[in-house]
This record gives C-alpha cells, structure tokens and sequence, in this order.
C-alpha cells in the first residue's frame, strides 16, 4: 500500500489492493494465535523426536527379546520381564499421552478461538473489518484445523510403528480399545472433532472458560460413548472397515459443528 | 446519496426496546453528530449501521441502499467501537500489520507515520497505553482505512481537552482531503457545535430531533418576555420549551424561519445547539411534536435536505 | 446504612467496625455462583452415576464370588465390563484434581486483573488482602468439602476391584490419591497453584496450562519419589505380611494380593535378607502425612498469591 498522492474523490474511494487477499489471513491466524500454534508445533515435534528416538531403542530392545533362544531360559525370561516393565512403561506413558492430547485441545484449541473474540468485545473490531466475520472464522477454522489434523496424522502413523512390538506382548489387537484410537486415521478425526466441538461451544457460550468446561465434557461424553457403545454397533467389525466407518461419521460431525459455527457467527448480534 | 438511512428502525432487548421507530437519513459528506443522555440508544444505532446488530423491525442501509454489514459496506465503513477495543496484547505495530491483513485498502505509512507524531511507540502493547493513546491508535486504524463512512462510538470519552482537539482535527482534515462522512457520538455537545452539519438527538430510545445544524438553528430562537403574557403568547407559536420566572418567561420556539416578527415586549435570541438539544431532550411527546424524519432521498440534493415538521395545530 | 444523627465532635475518631466475613462470603459466593454451581452439578451428575453403577458391580462381584458353575460369563462381566468402566472412571479421577484445580484457581484472581475489575474490588472498604484471603479460604474449603465427599462415593465404588486378581491395593498410587482424604487435599492444592498462576501470569489461559503442568509436575514428584519415604515403613529381617510376592516395584500389581504389602526394597547383609515395606494397615497415616504437606504447600501458595496481590502496583 502506498501513501495516497492525489486528492481522493468522494464516491470513488481509493485504490482497492485487490481481490481479499486470503494469504492475509494467515499471518492473522498465526499473529491471534500464536501461543497456541507455538504450543502445538512444540509438542508435535517433542512427539516426533520422542517418538523415534525410544521407538527405535524399543525396536532394538524388542529384536533383542525375540533373538533370544531358549524363550524359557533365565537370561530371556529377565529380558522379557524387563521389556514388559521398563519398556511397558515408557510405551504406555506416549499411549496415554498421545491420547490425552485430543481431549486438552477439545479445551485449549477451539474454545478461545471465538470466545475470547466475543467476551473481550473485540469482535466489535475484527468483525467490522474489510474481510468480514463470515470469511474471518472460515479462514481461521480452516487454517488451525487443518493444521491440527496433519499434525495428528503424522503422530498417529509414527505411533503406530513405533507401539507395534507391544502389540504382541502385551496381547493387544488393532481393534483393542487401547489402541484403536491412536493408530490408523481415527486419531486425525478425533483431534478435528476436538477442537470443531471447541470452537463451537465457544461461540455458543461465549465465555471462554464455561466452553472450555463444556467442550470438555462433550468430547469425553463423545469418546466414552463411541469406545464403548457406538462401536459395537458398526455396521463392519475388521480394523480398516471401521477406521474409515468412523473416520467417516466423525468428519461428518466437523463439518456440521464448523457449519453451525458460522451460522452462530453470521447471526451473532449484540 | 445519503450514507445512512433508516427507516422506522427499532431494536429489542428481552421486553425493552432500546430503540424504536427511528427514521432518519444521513447525507453524504456530512459530520453527523449523535447525542443523547446514557442508555439513549446511539450505540445501538452505531451497532445497526456497521452490521454489528440486527433490527428488531424496520430497516437500515448505508452509503446508497447497501445492505449493512455486506462485504461492500465492510469496505468502506470503518468503526471505532466504545472504549476503543484494541487486542490488549498485541503491539501497535501487530495492529496495523491486522489492519492491512484484513482490508483490501489500508494506508500503512500514513497509519505509521500519524502514530509517531502523536508519540505513541509502536512496539508497545496496546493494553499497556493510556486510554487516550488507545482511542489515537483506534482512531487511526479507522481513518488509515480510506473509509467513505466513518463511524465513531463516543471517541472522545477518554481524551483531555488537547487531545480532543486534535482527534476533531484529524478527523476534520481528513473529511476535507478524502470527503468522508462522519457519524460521531458524544455527551460533550459544546465542543461538536462547530464542527457538526447535522444532528441526531436521541432519548430513551426515542428519536427526538434530527436535520442539518444549518437549518435547525435558523428555525429556532429563544423568545424572553413577560410571564404574564407567555401563556397567550404560547397558544400561537409552537413552543419547545418554556422556563418561567416570576417576571420572565422564556420560550424556545420553532419557527418557519428567522424573519418572523418579534411581538412588542420580546426579545429573540439565538438559540445554541447545545439548548436546543437539551430542550427537545427534556420536551416529552405530547408537548412538543416529535420532528419524525422522513427519509426523501434526493440525490444531488443533499445540502438542503430538511426534515418535514409536523405542527400540532 | 444509618444517617448519622449527632455530629462527630472533632478529635474523636469514628472507628467502623470490620466487615465481617459472613459479607464476604457472600461476595464470594455471588462472583462465583456459577464456577461452584458447575462444579457441584458436574459431581453430583457422576455421583449418581458412581451409585447406580456402583450397586450393579457390588452385585456382579458377589455372583462372581458365589459362582459354582459355568462362571465364564460372571467373570467376565466383573472382570473385563465392569473392570473397564472402573478403569475408565479411575483415570477422570486422576484428571479431577488437575482441570478442578485450573478452571477455578486462575479464574478466580486472574479475570479481576485481565477485566480491570479489581479496580473496584480492591479499593473497598475491606482492602485487597482481606479480599484475597477470603475468596482463597472460602473457596478452598467448599471445594475440599465438595471433593472429599465425592472421594468417598468414589471409594465405595471403587472397593469391590480392591481385592481380585486385578491386584490393587489401598496403597497402590493409582488408587491412593483417589480416597480416604488425599483426593480433597489434591484438588485444595490444585487450586492453590491456579490461583498463584492466575496472580502471577494474569492471563487465563497460560496460568491454566501452567497449573496443568506444575500439578503434574507435583503429582509425579509425590509419586515416584516422595511417598517412599514418608516415615511409617519397617525394616525387618523377618517375615513380611502374609500373602506377599516380591514385586520391583508397586506399577507391576499383577504379583500383588489385596493386602500385600508395599515392598520398597530388600537387600542381604551377611546371612540375613532385610526387607523394607509398608503394610496395608498404615494407610491412614499414609494419608495423613500426605495431605499434610499438600496443605502446608498449598497454603504456602496461598500466601504468595496474597503477597502478590499486596505487592501489585494497580
């Protein structure tokens, strides 16, 4: 943008710069939420280097554990007390975190993207910009979002390489409700419900601490529910039929929570 | 074209109405000023005019018919909201680096530079500014828009009587180079006086008054004379307002022009803005006839544009 | 409000009498209203669910005891249905303490200073401290009763997996900090430490994320090293309490029995094996050394928020 020089007629306003620049929205995004994009990034790429760091010493922990001849001989029967503890562990603790995840950006991620906007008033700004609340959310919904997804599906995919040798020790199946959530692409959908279901009962509530309380609850209720009800009821029963069944139902909830945000958004009125 | 324009437009909350059956229209390149006492219904207006509120009944457009609140209004409306609400965390400098992001017209270097002559720094955080400083910032983040509306929501609430001053400049300056309209609320009537081409009074969510400053204050004057004959006389004009004393009576009365003649006994003064907003502020319905605008839009036209008055005779 | 009806003579001052702390907790209760009604709602909801379900396994657990035949299906339910539920509730219950702890502590400091509010809060009549200390007490003692009580509902539910080839104990970290009153005390200290955050960073949700954080820190910290050493253990050379198997460590409970033991090490010195443990019957005093110096640290919290909250320039 440059400085007008000439005298700017009434009626005909300036210079527009363009078509509305949605590259813009991304240094919005990133700028509004900063801390939170920061906190995601860190704790994906702790993941990550976690992740294959330990997995690769559990491998080899695990390689040395099936190499050992006799399986009943002493030196085997400690190495694999040993894997079933020590190594248990470690893999358990990234289990339980990578599935805690969710249920912190169901609180953390979605609720303030909105709620703050509208319990500080400074919707009365933002919303009276050029861009107009309609594209504001879209583009922003669609920007973390996506992201979070990505980053899900990434940690989900090293996750499973990196938990395959306690599948077999610790008796698990693929469809083990341990594990059922964190491989595959149903972890992705369940961090993009979390925090559509965030940014929704932020703009519903429009206080940010009652939305993340809501967004809590309801996305426990919803995993509570489907791991131990709704799955049953699955028209398929092998590991990938109902991967995709529930990747499938769960993006459909996204897009009608996201829907219903903009809705809220568009008829927001103060 | 008129930049705003309202007809019988009215908004709810719950069981009360915080504005009702407001008729009124703004013309292009006019200040307009919008007084009113607390809880009056200005802000509410403002809401309704940039898209922030829905009315309850009626209808409201800007600059020519557009819908408010659409992507063309959005363009070219720029809104200081009440207590200038900047992200408290975000620097001055993340400000106008939002503002550009989100308008397809922003002028950044004259934001910048408007921002260093006031001696506002740049890197500061916006919630860590005096409020004064905060209304500067807001204020120029709206007026670095290039808006052809703007509307301000009491800027001047939190500003000495220097940087009152200079805010009224700025914003003057820049109607001058860049024909803006201006809508802008405010208690401090005295100081908009000068400035203002037209006028807005609202009441208990009533509209009480409203036309060109011009013409209101031609058609108005203060009419002191005897008590005794005040009452004869108020049968015969239509009175505003009228303040007795033992001896005297003064009437503020609304003519058809200034040459009307004076009866023996009175004296005519001038009536200032300022007395003429408080007396139809304080005038309740049946005493005096709302002066109802009805919005004729008649382009090319807009320097004359006259409310219809409606005698009560 | 009384009309002063005689003029003061000069020189005497009029001492006001305190505002008493009945007022306050008033004020607390009124800014507060909707955080305690949302927390007692969100428990008593679990808490009829704990005694419906709670009533279903205490029955599935005796079929399961008296079962003579065919008693895969009775084991089962106990087992793994019932056990999963259980399972699944044990981890909320884990998690309670930490998001009680981060939705009411910074919340109750924090958004005064974020919203400018205590502009007017702190210059009334009984002053910021006095403020402070009342909002923090009278806070901390509700939730600690509102906690307590639902730790016992919990503990009522939770007994009959005590005592199966499950293996948990009382003394199990899991389960110990879930009874007796080591979860009110948890939660008490969570929201201290919200409280302290929300003073300290004033803005809601990094003190929320850092409460998260510095309670877990806390949690681990009490687990993995602090409660070995609380100071009820014997060291014996002889036997240990019936029915004990030598596990590495109390996160293996497959080798445990209900009342076994908490061995916390064994070592041999000439001929003789010593053994370091802690009986089940010391679980109490387990308790109590516990929520000792959960309160002394959240008090302690407590009192940096206050000094915080002095030190404030407004």
């Amino acid at each position: 943008m440059s400085t007008l020089t000439a005298p700017v007629q009434p009626g005909t306003g300036a210079a527009i710069r363009g078509p509305r620049p949605w590259p813009g929205m991304l240094w919005v995004t990133w700028r509004q939420q900063r801390g939170l994009l920061i906190s995601v990034v860190a704790i994906f790429v702790t993941g990550v280097a976690g992740m294959v760091v330990e997995g690769l010493r559990i491998h080899h922990d695990y390689a040395v554990l099936t190499a050992c001849h006799p399986a009943a001989a002493a030196a085997c029967q400690q190495l694999s007390r040993e894997f079933t503890t020590t190594d248990w562990h470690e893999g358990n603790g990234v289990r339980v975190a990578l599935l805690a995840a969710p249920v912190l950006l169901a609180m953390f991620a979605g609720p303030p993207v909105l709620a703050r906007e509208i319990e500080t008033g400074t919707f009365r700004y933002i919303w009276t910009q050029g861009i107009g609340r309609v594209r504001w959310t879209v583009a922003k919904l669609t920007i973390l979002g996506s992201l979070l997804t990505i980053a899900a599906l990434v940690l989900s995919q090293l996750f499973g390489w990196f938990f395959a040798p306690f599948m077999t020790t610790q008796q698990l199946t693929p469809l083990s409700i341990a594990v059922f959530d964190a491989r595959g692409v149903v972890y992705a959908a369940w961090t993009l419900t979390a925090f559509c279901l965030g940014a929704f009962t932020g703009t519903l509530v429009r206080r940010v601490i009652p939305a993340m309380a809501l967004s809590l609850i309801g996305y426990g209720a919803l995993a509570l529910a489907t791991m131990f009800s709704l799955r049953h009821h699955y028209p398929v029963s092998t590991f990938w039929p109902m991967q995709l069944f529930e990747c499938g139902w769960l993006l459909i909830l996204s897009g009608l929570l996201i829907a219903a945000t903009v809705r809220l958004v568009r008829r927001h009125a103060c | 074209m008129n930049v705003i324009e309202t007809a019988g437009v009215g908004k709810r909350y719950g069981k009360s109405w915080a504005l009702r059956d407001c008729t009124l229209a703004v013309p292009e390149g006019s200040l307009a000023a919008l007084v009113g006492p607390n809880g009056a219904g200005k802000t509410t207006l403002m809401n309704m005019a940039v898209g922030l509120t829905i009315p309850t009944e009626g209808t409201v457009t800007v600059l020519g018919g557009q819908a408010t609140g659409s992507p063309a209004a959005l363009d070219d409306i720029a809104f200081m909201a009440q207590d200038a609400p900047l992200y408290k965390n975000l620097s001055v400098a993340d400000m106008l680096h939002l503002a550009r992001n989100l308008n397809r017209r922003f002028d950044g270097p004259f934001a910048q530079a408007r921002l260093t002559d006031l001696g506002i720094p740049l890197k500061k955080k916006s919630g860590k500014l005096s409020g004064g400083q905060q209304a500067q910032v807001a204020l120029t983040l709206a007026v670095a828009r290039r808006p052809r509306l703007l509307i301000l929501d009491e800027p001047l609430s939190s500003l000495d009587p220097l940087a009152r001053q200079d805010f009224m400049a700025t914003v003057m300056t820049t109607m001058a180079d860049e024909g803006m309209s201006v809508l802008l609320s405010s208690h401090a009537l005295a100081e908009l006086e000068r400035v203002a081409d037209y006028l807005i009074v609202l009441g208990t969510g009533q509209l009480r008054l409203t036309g060109e400053v011009e013409d209101l204050l031609a058609t108005h004057r203060v009419l002191t004379g005897p008590a005794a004959e005040a009452d004869r006389y108020a049968g015969q004009v239509a009175v505003v307002q009228a303040k007795r004393g033992d001896a005297q009576a003064h009437l503020l009365v609304r003519s058809s022009g200034s040459d009307d003649p004076v009866p023996p006994g009175w004296e005519a003064h001038p009536v200032s803005l300022e007395e003429l907003t408080l007396a139809y502020l304080r005038a309740t319905s049946q005493a005096v006839p709302r002066q109802p605008g009805t919005a004729e839009p008649q382009p090319g036209n807009n320097k004359k544009h006259y409310q219809a008055t409606e005698a009560a005779r | 409000m009384t009309v002063l009806t005689l003029p003061v003579e000069p020189g005497r001052a009029t001492a006001q009498p305190a505002v008493p702390w009945r007022r306050m907790a008033w004020v607390t209760w009124r800014q507060h209203r909707a955080m305690l009604t949302g927390v007692t709602a969100l428990l008593a909801a679990v808490s009829v669910f704990l005694l419906i379900e709670g009533l279903k396994i205490r029955s599935d657990y005796t079929a399961m005891i008296n079962c003579r035949t065919a008693c895969q299906p009775a084991d089962n339910e106990f087992g793994s249905t019932d056990w999963t539920l259980a399972n699944t509730l044990g981890i909320f219950m884990l998690l309670a303490p930490a998001l009680l702890g981060a939705f009411t502590g910074p919340a109750l400091l924090g958004r005064e200073i974020e919203a400018g509010t205590f502009r007017y809060a702190w210059t009334q009549g009984i002053g910021r401290v006095r403020w402070t200390v009342a909002k923090l007490i009278l806070l901390g003692v509700a939730l600690a009763i509102l906690t307590g009580a639902f730790s016992q509902l919990f503990a009522w539910f939770f007994d009959p997996f005590l005592g199966n080839s499950v293996g948990f104990t009382d003394l199990t970290a899991t389960v110990f900090t879930t009874r007796g009153i080591a979860f009110a005390a948890w939660t008490v200290l969570s929201f201290a430490i919200g409280a302290f955050f929300g003073m300290l960073i004033r803005r809601l949700i990094p003190a929320m994320v850092a409460t998260l954080i510095a309670y877990l820190g806390v949690y681990l910290l009490a687990w993995l090293v602090l409660r070995e050493d609380y100071p009820v253990a014997i060291t014996t050379s002889g036997p240990v309490a019936s029915g004990a198997v030598v596990a590495t460590s109390v996160n293996s409970p497959t080798a445990l029995t209900p009342n076994a033991p908490w061995i916390l090490k064994t070592w041999v010195t000439g001929s003789t094996h010593w053994t370091r443990y802690i009986p089940v019957s010391r679980f109490w005093p387990m308790q109590f050394i516990e929520a000792g110096w959960l309160l002394v640290l959240a008090v302690a919290l407590g009192a940096a928020t206050v000094w915080l909250v002095r030190r404030r320039a407004a």
